[in-house]
């Protein structure tokens, strides 16, 4: 007999909405190879000898501190990690480059001057530079010799970026251009050596240059005081008539707005990467309290209410970190697959984050809201020394909440997601109106009440399945009905991104243990396995409730119903003993006296 | 100069360990293992002696695949070539120094250097023991080193302040904290070190010259007890520190 092996594509950009995955095909965190974890390993013992120890006088800026902190994360190699080898980097894959980010994500303000100046700092000229932009500043900035800012905002263009006002001129004898303007909250302003700057020639068309910061007419305003990463450097910048030559124009006249968005796919990612490996730290610093404060008697580790705070931190962690390591791998397989193609470098990198900016712009979400959840409960469980300078909680609380915020704001995140899910459906590029014609046919049939499903979480991934058709249908009804404008209905996106980013976190986290199941016995693989089901039985909650809202502001009688009647079909799922589970998922934490999983 | 450099695969200090079933090793499971500390000083110096002298430097491990983890890592940090002498035993400090030896004297080292002690063991002769077999000279708890054509300066770390010895190549120098500050693996050392090779070897026969019969953790800490909260209670201190803890 003949046996047939179907391979299974890769997952375009969106179509985890519509598609199953290989649990083999997917990347996890546990895939790491030897030398990820020694680079890995290297990049923490780092932040742990080097960045840790300094918190204090790095958030009270202490001068030249964070410069010869960058400087050092330089020699080491961090800085050119993702750069390629001819231009002084180490040419590492995007996989490689993830886990280091996780390391780097537990630096409190120092991992946000790296981010800035390794992401949106160095990736443009990375990506758009000419071979003699790329030669002239690429070693530099990986070695750390010079540091880059990234200048978009403005005082009137903050998330509607590209209104920015900073004008560029070229000058009477044609050979540089002056720029006028203002930008604003620029991070490592106050010491950056190059600016990634973004102004209009001829009044409207958006272009990227390259500011050299010893230039006439440039000037840093005073550093900003803010509520947290106060260590970063974060300062307005003020261009008064300053002559950039021609040959520092990135990309072309007029397009800048590829770079600015195409290094965001980026940035995005790698915050979520950030965020959920500064939340493993943080998570250990609570369970280590939790395990030491004493009150009536016990160990407040022994409460059940902070044990449920304790499991929850982890499962959000568990996914966030399923999730982007995921992604991570759609991206890495991406790029070899473009070079094998022979599509070169920076084009490979670009075209791979482009393809997966629904999954990055979610991530952003995700990641970040995991970590104020991380920080908001650890603050509560060290009580009122949580709220004391003098203990870690508070930091990391302050910290965190910059994260929804920069790097496009979370509603703005939010209406990318859908937005580019809509107009790739539109070009083409994705197919959801098959998927979404084929529920409808299914919603007026009678249910098949068939043979459930067996295996590991096969429950839960068919309830992921079923919620898939849930977002489909509502989102389809939305569109059919506002047509173009759609967009105006803000609440109805949300809604929709929150269920997208559900049903995209909890499948990642069902594909990981199973994945991780081939390889782990029984009582290894439960941690994950309960964590997931756990993770999933809520998110079919919380996806209920966003579906519910949804419907319930665009519908009314007869198709109200029916849409209610579907939405309960597709989110249909027995209820779980979650209660014993996080007990079970604290009590390893606890015993462990660390994030272990 | 050739330059050897031994290393072991400790334990974290920072993981909670177990004793397994056996009452006799420790539960591997859920340990993490990491390049015994004292040793990371030991691999800084060889690597110094190298820059300064020119010459190689190995990296020796006695244990089993698990140790090829500890050998990466010193060569991450700079070693030119690691070798595993590979065993399932556990053997105790002789059977380590017996077989570093046989391995040492077949390259005939001008200087090796070790940790001053394992953590996980913490017996603190495997150093002295290997340059007896070696017939080489041996300074301990060096934390000051200078080397002068076939002359050792060192400073060793002894009870209440620090003695100064001069000795002659070939030497062991077992390394104690303050010695250097060691390096860390950079990124581009990882990636050099994926070219390197560990080399595999049996271990010489040796037996063991202690058997270890039992591990017991220690007993739980007595919880602290608060006697008083100014000068007052003074007087209780002093009688219980010298009736009760016997420590005055
Ligand atoms: C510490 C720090 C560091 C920064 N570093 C940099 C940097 O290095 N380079 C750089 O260029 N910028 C940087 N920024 C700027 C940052 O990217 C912007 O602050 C951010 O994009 C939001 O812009 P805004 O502050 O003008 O807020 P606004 O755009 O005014 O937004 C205010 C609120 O309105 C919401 N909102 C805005 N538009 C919409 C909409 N269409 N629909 C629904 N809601 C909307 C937002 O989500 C937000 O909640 C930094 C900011 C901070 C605080």
């Amino acid at each position: 007999m003949e046996t047939e092996t179907k391979k299974i594509e890769a997952l375009k950009g969106g179509e985890f909405l519509t598609k199953d995955s290989d649990p083999q095909s997917v990347f996890i965190p546990e895939d790491i190879s030897e030398e990820q974890k020694l680079m890995a390993d290297a990049a923490r013992e780092f932040v742990e000898k080097e960045i840790l120890p300094k918190l204090d006088a790095i958030d009270h800026q202490e001068p030249g501190l964070t410069v010869s902190l960058m400087e050092k994360a330089g020699e080491l190699g961090l800085l050119g990690a993702a750069v390629p080898a001819e231009y002084g980097g180490l040419g590492e894959d995007f996989n490689t480059n993830t886990f280091l980010s996780m390391e780097i994500g537990a630096s409190h303000s120092f991992g946000v001057s790296f981010a800035a100046h390794t992401g949106i700092g160095t990736l443009p000229i990375l990506y758009y530079g000419t071979a003699e932009q790329k030669q002239k500043y690429l070693p530099k900035l990986a070695s750390g010799e010079m540091k880059a800012a990234y200048c978009l905002t403005e005082p009137t263009s903050g998330s509607d970026a590209l209104s920015a006002k900073t004008t560029a001129k070229l000058s009477d004898d044609g050979k540089y251009y002056i720029l006028n303007g203002q930008k604003m909250w620029i991070t490592n302003g106050g010491f950056a050596d190059i600016l990634i700057t973004f102004a209009q020639v001829d009044g409207d068309k958006f272009t990227c240059f390259v500011i050299d910061t010893k230039s006439e007419g440039f000037t840093r305003g005073k550093e900003e005081d803010k509520m947290g990463i106060k260590g970063s450097s974060t300062r307005a910048l003020f261009l008064d008539n300053v002559k950039v030559p021609k040959e520092n124009i990135l990309g072309e006249i007029g397009k800048g707005h590829y770079i600015a968005f195409n290094v965001l796919n980026v940035g995005r990612f790698k915050l979520c990467a950030m965020t959920t490996g500064g939340a493993k730290k943080f998570i250990s610093i609570a369970v280590n309290y939790a395990n030491e404060r004493k009150q009536f008697g016990k160990t407040i580790a022994s409460f059940g209410a902070i044990k449920y705070k304790l499991a929850e931190q982890a499962i959000r962690v568990f996914v966030s970190e399923s999730a982007t390591l995921r992604t991570s791998g759609l991206i890495k397989d991406k790029v070899s697959e473009l070079l094998a193609k022979g599509s070169n470098y920076s084009q490979a990198v670009i075209t791979a984050a482009e393809e997966y900016g629904i999954e990055s712009a979610m991530l952003k979400v995700f990641g970040s809201e995991m970590l104020d959840y991380v920080v908001d409960e650890a603050v509560q469980i060290f009580g009122g020394y949580g709220y004391s300078e003098e203990y870690p909680a508070a930091r990391a609380y302050r910290d965190s909440r910059i994260n929804r915020i920069f790097e496009g704001t979370n509603e703005i995140n939010r209406l990318l997601t859908v937005d580019m899910l809509v107009k790739r459906s539109m070009k083409g590029r994705l197919d959801l109106m098959g998927p979404a014609m084929a529920i409808q046919k299914e919603l007026m049939s009678v249910p098949s009440f068939g043979d459930k499903p067996t295996g590991l979480l096969a429950l839960e991934l068919e309830a992921i399945r079923n919620a898939k058709k849930a977002i489909l249908m509502i989102a389809g009804s939305a569109v059919q009905k506002f047509m173009m404008k759609l967009g105006d209905e803000q609440e109805i996106i949300m809604n929709v991104t929150d269920m997208l980013i559900e049903v995209f976190t909890s499948e990642s986290a069902i594909l990981r243990t199973q994945k991780l199941s081939s390889r782990k016995n029984e009582e290894e693989i439960l941690p994950y396995l309960e964590m997931t089901q756990v993770y999933v039985s809520d998110s079919l909650e919380r996806i209920n409730l966003y579906g519910k809202h949804a419907i319930a502001s665009f519908t009314e009688g007869d198709e109200l119903k029916m849409l209610m009647l579907g939405l309960k079909r597709y989110v249909k799922f027995d209820p779980v003993n979650t209660t014993k589970l996080r007990r079970d998922i604290a009590g390893r934490l606890i015993e462990a006296n660390k994030y272990c999983f | 100069m050739k330059v050897a450099v031994c290393v072991s695969h400790v334990p974290d200090t920072a993981t909670k360990v177990k004793i397994g079933q056996d009452e006799k090793h420790i539960d591997p499971a859920g340990v993490v293992f990491i390049i015994n500390p004292y040793d990371e000083f030991a691999v800084e110096e060889a690597l110094k002696t190298k820059e300064k002298f020119g010459g190689e430097v190995v990296a020796i491990s006695v244990g089993n695949d698990n140790s090829k983890e500890t050998l990466r890592k010193a060569l991450a940090m700079g070693v030119d070539k690691g070798i595993l002498l590979k065993t399932d035993k556990s053997l105790d400090s002789v059977g380590i120094a017996k077989a570093l030896a046989e391995e040492l004297k077949n390259q005939q080292f001008d200087i090796v250097f070790m940790g001053k002690q394992s953590v996980d063991y913490d017996d603190s002769i495997v150093g002295q023991l290997t340059s007896e077999f070696l017939g080489y000279s041996c300074i301990s708890n060096a934390v000051y080193l200078n080397i002068e054509g076939q002359k050792v300066i060192a400073e060793r770390e002894i009870e209440g302040g620090k003695e100064v010895v001069e000795s002659e190549l070939p030497v062991v120098i077992t390394t104690q904290k303050g010695l250097n500050e060691p390096r860390y693996a950079s990124l581009k050392g990882i990636m050099a070190s994926k070219k390197k090779e560990i080399l595999e070897k049996p271990i010489v026969e040796t037996t063991n010259h202690t058997e270890v019969v039992k591990m017991r953790k220690p007993a739980a800490k007595q919880p602290g007890r608060i006697i008083g909260t100014d000068v007052s209670a003074v007087p209780e201190l002093v009688k219980l520190l010298h009736e009760e803890a016997k420590v005055i």
